[in-house]
Parts: C-alpha cells; structure tokens; sequence
C-alpha cells in the first residue's frame, strides 16, 4: 500500500484516493458510495478548528501538523498480550487479529469487519452523520477493519473483550476502525474495551462505534482508553435504543496526549434508558475531551450522566453535554453532573452543559463542580500515619466513587478499579487506599 | 515523654502561643483547661503537625525526637495521636479501609507486617465492642452522617488501633452525653501504662472526673499560667478563670 504524504485534510483525503480500489469493499458499489460520501463530507469540514462551536475547546491543530503513516501488515508477532480469559477480539493497529483472538463457541456472531463487509450493506453507516462530524467522516473514507457483533433476540451473550493496540512503530499509523454492534430484542451484552498502545508511540486511533439496541435489550459499554501519551486518540460512539431498551455507558479517558470521546445517543422508544459515565484522569501535557450528545426522541425514557476529571500538572480537561428532549418525549427525565478536582494551580477544565427542551412535561437537572483537594482531610489522614502522597490518592480515589459505583456491571467495575489502581502506579504513587 | 519548652507559634500573622513550657513524663495524663481563645486547640495542631501554624520560638521534643522538625505522618508513626475537636468527614472513603490503611501505614513504616483484612476485622470489631459501636459503622463513609457522639467514638477506636504513645485530646468531651464520655473515657484509661501519656484539653471539669489527670494545668494568653494537682480542675469548676487570669495578669 502507499505510504501517505504531508499532513492534514489533503493528506488523508491522497491516501483515499491513493487506496482507491484497494480498500476493503471496494468491488461493492454501496461501500464506494459511502467512502465517496464520507470523502466529500471530510474534504468540507477538514480537521475542524476552535471556531467550530462543538470543538471551541478541543485543538487539533496536533493531528493537523503531524505525519501519519499507514499500519503495517502482520507485523509484532512478539506481542505480550496476556492469554484470554474469555471471549475476546483483538485489533492490532486497526486490523483484527484471529490468532489472538478468542471466539470460540459463542452463542452470538462475532466477525471482523473486513471479512463481513458484503453482508453489513444495511448496518454499516446506518447511524453516521458524516456532514455533521468530521471525524466520523475520516472513518468513513478509510476504515479497514472493526468488530461486527450480532446478538439474536433473547441471548444473554455475557462479557465479550475488546482489545485494540498499536505497536511500536516509526510509521506513526492512523487507523480508523468501525466497530458495529447490533442486539436483538431482550439480548444483553456486556463489552468491555481496552485500548492502548507503547508509551512513547505516536499513532492516531479513531474508532467508530454504531451501537444498535432494540426493545428490552441491554448494552454495558465499558471503555478504558490507556493509549500511548504520544498518541491521539479521537473516538465517535453513536448508539440508538429502542423501547424498553439499555446502553449504558462507562470510559475511563486516561491515556493519550489528545483524546476526544464524543458520544451521541438517540432514545428512540418510550421508557428506554442510556446511563453516560465516566473518569478523565490526566496528567501533566494531556488533555482529554468528554461530549456526549442524548436525544430524547420518545416518552418516558430516562438519562444520568456523570462525569468526574482529576487533573493533574498542566492538563487540561472538557466536558459538553447536551441533553435534547423533543416535544413527544414528554416525561422524560434526564440527570447530568460534572465534576473536577484540580491538583495542579496549572490544569483547567472547561465545562458546557446544555439543555434544549420542547416538551413541557420533563424533569430535566444539571451541575457541575469545581474544586482541590481540602486541606483539612489531607491533614486528618496523615495524623493517621498515612503519606501525603497516598492520602492525596485516597481522596482521588473517593471523588471517584460515585462515578465508578453507578456502574452497573460488575466485570466493568472490576476492570476499572484495576484499570484506576495501574494509572496511580504510572503517576508514581503507590496505593490508595485498603480494602479491608 | 514530650517537653515543650519556650514555644511561640502564630496562625495568619496572629500570635497564638506566647512562650509556652509544658512537660509531660511517661505513663502520666495531663490536662489542660482554659477559656476559649486561650490557645488549647492551637497547642494540639502545632504538635500534631498540621500546616499554617507557624512556629516562631521555642522547641518541642518527643522521647528524643524533635517532634516540630518532623511531618504530621511521622509524627502519627512515632506514637503522636490527636483526637480532633471536629473530626474531619471523608464521603466515599469507608470506614474499614480507613482504618486498615492508617494501621498499616504505621505498621509499614515501623518495619512491622502489614494486617491482612480478615486479622483487621477481627481486631476492630473486638474494640468496637467495647466502645458500643454497630458493625455497620465500618461500612459506611468516615464520619458522613455520624452523630456527634458516634465521630467521637470513632476517634476513639482509630486511637485504639493505633495505640499511640502520646495522645493529644482536644475537646473530645464537646457535645458527648454522659453514655459517649464514660466510653471516651473508657478507652483512655485503658491504655494507660508507663508507656502512655496524654494531654486532655478541655473547657470543663467534668471529663476529668472519669479520666482523672496527674497534673492540670491553666492556659491563658497562650502560656500556662498555673499548675496543680487534679483539685486544681475543681477549683477552677467553682470558681472559673478569671480569678486565675486576673491573679497571672
């Protein structure tokens, strides 16, 4: 495959033509259809910049300026990846891999996107709105690969992994997975996804999500992005529940020097519900953008949101939410909090909530706090013998709480404790607190 | 145990401690009384550690140790222990693990083993027997909706745990029933031994009759202005601190 030239827009949109013909699809007239569409939509808007209102706080003139390569094929078979513990799919640098794979005797359908593209001409792109985001438009032009899940009606199809890695690599790739999840009426799936990739590699990950849940089934969507602090990690979820149906919602933004998780949920049946929360935990040169978009587009649904940042040294952290009630979503009731703790008189976090209601009969509430770590606890615990650091940990640790406890699902929970525990360890603390 | 000698400290600009001498020996309890604004709460912050007072004259040793050169943990590791007049709410910390950590940051830093959870409970619950407290207090956040008497007990069962060499009381009788002051004072003289000192700070006689002190002394203008046997705490009760700070003036 070619390698790519220059930066930005130009240099994207000359890997797209470069790879005409070549790119997975490309005998399929729709997928044509939809990578020239999803070109034309990029080639409008580009890399969107802070005059754009939905990016006012979130720069990507980084991604803009920077040289990407193209992911390298069978690369790494050196790669220490634990050994599976359940079912799991693995995606290195944006392409699945079998062999590390583990999709043996499910009772639902896991296929990679590549291989089962002829078959998705219906799924695939179904929920996009390439003229709206850019990103999502990037995805469009150059996905190779993702994750098609398949749940029947009824199945119960417990914990599936996602793994997404990149590898070391001089190339810098950009890879652009489109991940399609469809649940079939009372199904449940519980999936959690870790990404991540070396410490100091610079790549760009721009995965796709188009999450399909229909009446009374159940989506835990649990995602933990500890990418490379080189890396970019820009991500658009779009997820639409019908009646009586779940998605629920949980990522854990600690990794990257830029990441971008932007969430747009539609409530489309009456009593559905979609629960959105999350941590940003970031460090000094990080910065971490949170904006979740929720359209209430039917009666008695339901929505909580919350959302904690711990910033450390000279980070900076965003959150946008909107909360879209039409005038038939009568009775809804929607709950959005947003909370940051400072630890650093250098960080910033900037927040926007907003609400947009039609209906009349609602019950919408929304919040955000601003705070440090209080003098008094962190003196009351060192009385106790307990170091400053781990002290300042503790209380990072209980502002957290609320946030990881909505978690419904035990397996996310579990993998986010640990998941918040390694990211201490990486800041060069040793332990919070106890459990006793 | 602990001598304090000459010692002059500030909060914000403002003169606290005006040149106080205070020695307390092993194994002996020692109260302090005075009027509010005398400087008693002040007193146990600077030896306890905690940041914004200033120390501006004079030193304070602990065993061998030169207690102000040192951080509030290692204090707390040393034998140091305060009892907060208001003890400070942590939502989203549970009791349990509270407890465990402050133990075993003690027991680390002392080169002791570290208590597993199961040996943990099994202790707690044993002194949280003796001091009246429902197990459900371990599950739930430190202090968060603990009544008044219940933050106190708290304090007394950390202290417990801990099992200081030196234990700083301030005003640990505010706002305690008659039950919640003999548990108080329960605990305090159970640890006592040659090994154990404390200073009681207090505004009333009244926690001196169940934890009765080796010596009592007046604090006034942040100094010690008289000093006596434990009838002195008496005196005081029926005829207050003016007759005290008018004589010292």
């Amino acid at each position: 495959m070619t390698a790519m030239n220059g930066t930005g827009p130009a240099a994207f949109l000359g890997r797209h033509e470069g790879l005409r013909g070549r790119l997975p699809g490309a005998s399929l007239p729709w997928v044509e259809a939809l990578r020239d569409r999803s070109a034309a939509a990029f080639r409008a808007q580009g890399f969107p910049t802070r005059r754009v209102e939905a990016w006012k706080y979130t720069d990507l003139a980084a991604v803009n300026t920077s040289v990407f390569g193209e992911p390298l094929t069978g690369v790494d078979d050196a790669l220490a990846l634990p050994p599976a513990t359940g079912p799991r799919a693995v995606f290195i640098d944006g392409r699945f891999r079998a062999d590390l794979s583990n999709l043996e005797g499910l009772s639902y359908t896991v296929e990679n996107l590549a291989w089962a593209l002829p078959t998705l001409e219906t799924r695939l792109g179904a929920l996009v709105r390439p003229e709206e985001q850019a990103l999502a438009a990037l995805n469009g032009m150059l996905f190779e690969d993702g994750l098609v899940v398949t749940v029947p009606d009824g199945v119960a199809a417990g914990v599936l992994h996602l793994v997404s890695f990149a590898t070391e690599s001089e190339r810098a790739p950009a890879f652009h997975p489109r991940h399609l999840v469809r649940l079939g009426e009372g199904a449940s799936l519980t999936l959690i996804e870790t990404a991540a990739g070396p410490v100091r590699a610079r790549y760009l990950h721009n995965p796709v999500f188009e999450i399909e849940v229909a009446a009374g089934a159940r989506m835990n969507h649990g995602r933990l992005q500890q990418e490379g602090r080189e890396a970019f990690f820009l991500s658009t979820v779009y997820a639409r529940v019908q009646e009586g149906g779940t998605y629920d919602n949980f990522t854990m933004n600690a990794g990257s020097r830029l990441a971008r998780n932007e969430i747009h949920v539609a409530l489309c049946g009456p009593k559905a519900e979609c629960h959105m929360n999350g941590v940003q935990l970031l460090a000094d040169g990080q910065h971490a953008d949170t904006t979740t978009a929720l359209d209430h587009a039917a009666p008695d649904c339901s929505s909580r949101q919350t959302y904690k940042t711990v910033l450390s040294g000279k980070s900076r952290g965003v959150f946008q939410g909107k909360i879209l009630v039409r005038q038939i979503a009568q009775k809804t009731d929607g709950y959005q909090m947003n909370q940051a703790l400072l630890l650093s008189p250098e960080a910033e976090i900037d927040s926007k909530p907003q609400l947009e209601i039609y209906a009349d009969d609602v019950k919408c509430s929304h919040g955000a706090t601003v705070g440090e770590l209080d003098a008094e606890q962190i003196f009351f615990l060192r009385s106790r013998g307990i170091p400053a650091e781990q002290a300042k940990a503790i209380l990072v640790e209980a502002f957290l709480t609320e946030a990881v406890e909505a978690v419904a699902d035990e397996h996310i929970r579990e993998a986010l404790t640990g998941a918040v525990a390694g990211w201490w360890q990486r800041q060069g603390i040793q332990g919070g607190i106890e459990a006793a | 145990m602990l001598k304090i000698e000459n010692l002059h400290a500030s909060i914000d600009g403002k003169q606290i401690l005006n040149g106080l001498n205070l020695t307390i020996p092993a194994g002996e309890i020692h109260a302090i009384m005075g009027p509010n604004g005398s400087g008693k709460s002040t007193l146990s912050y600077v030896l306890a550690g905690r940041e914004g007072y200033e120390v501006t004259e004079g030193s304070v040793t602990f065993g061998d140790l030169d207690l102000l050169a040192m951080e509030p943990e290692e204090r707390a590791v040393a034998g140091v222990f305060l009892a907060f007049q208001a003890p400070v709410e942590l939502p989203g910390v549970g009791n349990a693990n509270f407890l465990r950590t402050a133990l075993n940051a003690v027991r680390r830093a002392k080169g002791e083993a570290e208590i597993d959870a199961i040996q943990f409970l099994k202790l707690a619950r044993a002194r949280m027997k003796v001091l009246n407290m429902p197990d459900d207090m371990l599950k739930r956040p430190v202090n968060v909706g603990f009544s008044g008497g219940e933050k106190k007990r708290n304090e007394m069962l950390q202290m417990a745990l801990l099992s200081p060499k030196l234990a700083l009381l301030d005003e640990t009788d505010s706002g305690l029933d008659i039950d919640a002051l003999k548990l108080v004072s329960d605990t305090v003289n159970s640890l006592r031994g040659p090994a154990f000192s404390a200073l009681v700070i207090t505004h009333y006689q009244r926690l001196l009759n169940h934890i009765v002190p080796d010596r009592v002394h007046v604090l006034s203008a942040g100094r010690i202005v008289k000093s006596g046997g434990p009838e002195l705490a008496q005196e005081l009760e029926a005829s207050g601190y003016g007759a005290i700070q008018a004589a010292a003036a």
